[in-house]
């Protein structure tokens, strides 16, 4: 038996390597097979396509860190468009108290969900998947099947577009993505919150008799989850600038699909939330080079498939060669 | 080791789909030379939908007639914006001069389609309306409030004197083409939402097995309906195998909308009593053609082009023209 703080270090230490290779050869190879992947537009593009998922991965690789999953988070996201645009247009809030309002609320469900699986040591899998039944069910009876376009400055604002150089588009929200995910690679990996989460994913029972607060460091990664699934909302309005009860139905999966295949164990406590970024990058690209390589949208769903088997399988392998 | 192991993995697959593709393509052949071939992008709500299938597959054959290239890429779900985002972005990557779009939210995707046209591609709205009409160049559609005020015209004729008592079955909460249909059909048949004539009305997401379920309920509430809305015809086989259950099916008039090849089989069994028929094929068909003609002379077609809806019905009622159902598998789709 290794400590805790000798697991936790080699934990630490494990890069992003083998999904950030994955990537570069996705890359390479739509480079090379298509005339229309590679260029600073598409490519530009492609980033902007994973914003949303990629900021629900985040979110959700918190979660899965301590063995948990989260179901419930596009539909808590897409909840939050709907508040955020809701308040704007009918009760004429400016566009940042109505953003504040909705990221408060997103964080609030996270506590709900949170406290009900520490408090009755729930199976999250089934706490969330409840919480995704109701949440969407709030959503579609609140918005009276409508959906509401925004037009707002600040709503829209992660959609702007700036040039680099001139040429290459960035929009605020391939800035935001970035900021978040370095910000939470450092307060994963340096701070003794990060060391929490771990250990708490790891093994709770060894976690609570090294002194930590499981239940609390648990809720707090839930209520942490819900904020960034608020930001997520803001995402998306940036992207689409209409809040649609029925957009993003396949947003939790799509989120899990990005944290597995960026490596992040399912089993707890292994796992990068750069790896994240770059599995939803991966995801991202797969799906914009087969498209330009003129690939059925059903044979790339076939292709993520099978990569996200392969992930996993290679997560279990290696975890059986080290016990 | 893990990790390595998952890279070399990857990497095999990524090269094992990647010379897929090159086999995989249909129409043009992997690199295409810009050999002159008009570049057409189409966009449908899902590409699981029998309509949109028929839809997607007149347009690659109107293609294949004129020598364009059609490019077909379709949103995950009804409601997916922002996979109709990403495969116009895509399409306009790819070079396609046209667009044609079937939009799952008549604003969700205005602000891509504004970028495709600010970059001078043409794009047609398919079957479904832009809201604003403006947001693109040219509308191909069937009008669907006519379409569900036909069939509310046809269920109040064929009640005659019975009063009607209703349930109405619509699709998607929210969507455009089910709101629409949904207030054709109480013209139609000449009532308002809220009457007491109207027993329940269900969100089915146009689904059979959902259709079935809410009917089940409704007729729990009260079995003594005259008439079933249904917003399509998958709908519409629902509420007749409940109905058939309950072995009230033939005292009822069941309508729908669709005119799909089964829908049209469906009335001639008598399952349903008459459904509206759309053409997807005209649409697309048409809309191709305004894309090759944009190619060649970069004349744009405009405004709203109705492609028209017909009654399909084996009984008709005076007053209301329809075809038989002969003429209906001639015509359908799917």
């Amino acid at each position: 038996m290794t400590t805790i703080k000798e697991r936790s270090e080699f934990i630490l230490r494990t890069p992003a390597v083998g999904p950030a290779i994955a990537l570069v050869v996705a890359v390479v190879v739509f480079s090379v097979t298509t005339d229309t992947f590679l260029n600073v537009d598409n490519l530009s593009l492609v980033v902007q396509q994973s914003l949303v998922i990629g900021t629900l991965a985040l979110g959700q690789t918190l979660v899965i860190l301590t063995s948990g999953i989260d179901l419930a988070n596009a539909a808590i996201a897409v909840f939050a468009t709907l508040l955020t645009a809701k308040l704007t247009l009918e009760s004429g809030m400016p566009g940042i108290a109505a953003l504040l309002i909705g990221i408060v609320v997103a964080a609030g469900i996270g506590a709900v969900t949170g406290g009900i699986v520490t408090g009755f040591r729930l199976p999250p899998f089934i706490v969330t998947l409840g919480m995704l039944t109701i949440v969407t069910a709030v959503s579609r009876i609140y918005a009276s099947g409508q959906s509401f376009p925004v037009d707002d400055d600040t709503l829209g604002f992660l959609g702007q577009k700036q040039y680099l150089f001139g040429q290459i588009e960035v929009t605020y929200g391939m800035v935001l993505m970035l900021v978040m995910y370095i910000g939470f690679w450092y307060a994963l990996t340096r701070t003794a919150w990060g060391k929490h989460v771990y250990a708490v994913g790891n093994d709770p029972e060894a976690a609570r008799l090294s002194g930590i607060h499981v239940r609390r460091s648990l809720l707090g990664v839930y209520v942490v989850a819900g904020v960034i699934y608020g930001i997520a909302a803001w995402q998306a309005l940036g992207r689409v600038p209409n809040a649609d009860p029925n957009a993003f139905q396949l947003g939790n999966l799509d989120s899990i699909t990005a944290v597995v295949i960026g490596g992040t164990s399912l089993f707890g406590g292994r796992g990068s939330v750069i790896g994240t970024l770059v599995g939803a990058l991966i995801v991202a690209v797969l799906r914009s080079g087969l498209t330009q390589a003129g690939i059925d949208n059903l044979y790339q769903d076939v292709a993520t498939g099978v990569l996200v088997i392969a992930a996993v399988a290679v997560d279990r392998f290696s975890r059986g060669r080290q016990r | 080791m893990g990790r390595r192991g998952l890279a070399i993995i990857a990497a095999g697959l990524l090269a094992f789909v990647a010379s897929g593709c090159t086999s995989q393509k249909t129409g043009s052949g992997g690199q295409p030379a810009d050999g002159g071939r008009i570049k057409v992008g189409l966009v449908t709500k899902t590409d699981s939908n029998p309509y949109f299938v028929a839809l997607r597959d007149s347009a690659k054959a109107e293609a294949g007639k004129a020598g364009a290239e059609l490019i077909a890429l379709a949103g995950k779900f009804d409601g997916d914006n922002e996979g109709q985002v990403a495969a116009i972005e895509n399409l306009v990557q790819q070079g396609a001069k046209t667009i044609m779009i079937t939009p799952s939210n008549s604003t969700g995707v205005l602000g891509a389609i504004k970028n495709a046209r600010d970059r001078g591609v043409l794009v047609i709205a398919l079957d479904t309306e832009t809201d604003p009409k403006q947001a693109v160049d040219a509308t191909f559609a069937s009008d669907n409030t006519e379409a569900g005020r036909m069939q509310g015209t046809y269920v109040k004729a064929a009640l005659g004197s019975k009063a009607p008592k209703v349930i109405m079955l619509d699709g998607t909460p929210g969507s455009t083409v089910s709101e629409q249909r949904h207030n054709g059909f109480l013209q139609g048949v000449g009532l308002k939402d809220g009457d007491a004539a109207i027993v329940g009305v269900e969100a089915t997401n146009g689904e059979q097995n959902k259709a079935q379920t809410a009917t089940e309920n409704l007729l729990q509430r009260d079995a003594t309906l005259t008439a079933v809305y249904t917003l399509n015809e998958p709908a519409a086989r629902g509420a007749y195998v409940a109905l058939q259950a309950k072995g009230i099916a033939t005292q009822v008039v069941i309508g729908s909308i669709d005119g799909s090849c089964q829908g049209v089989k469906d009335v001639k069994e008598g399952k349903v009593v008459a459904t509206v028929m759309q053409f997807p094929k005209k649409m697309a068909a048409q809309g191709v053609q305004a894309a090759v003609e944009f190619g060649k002379s970069g004349k744009k077609p405009s405004g709203f082009v109705n492609t028209g809806v017909t009654v399909i019905t084996d009984k008709p009622v005076s007053g209301l023209r329809s075809q038989d159902t002969s003429w209906g598998l001639q015509n359908c789709w799917g």
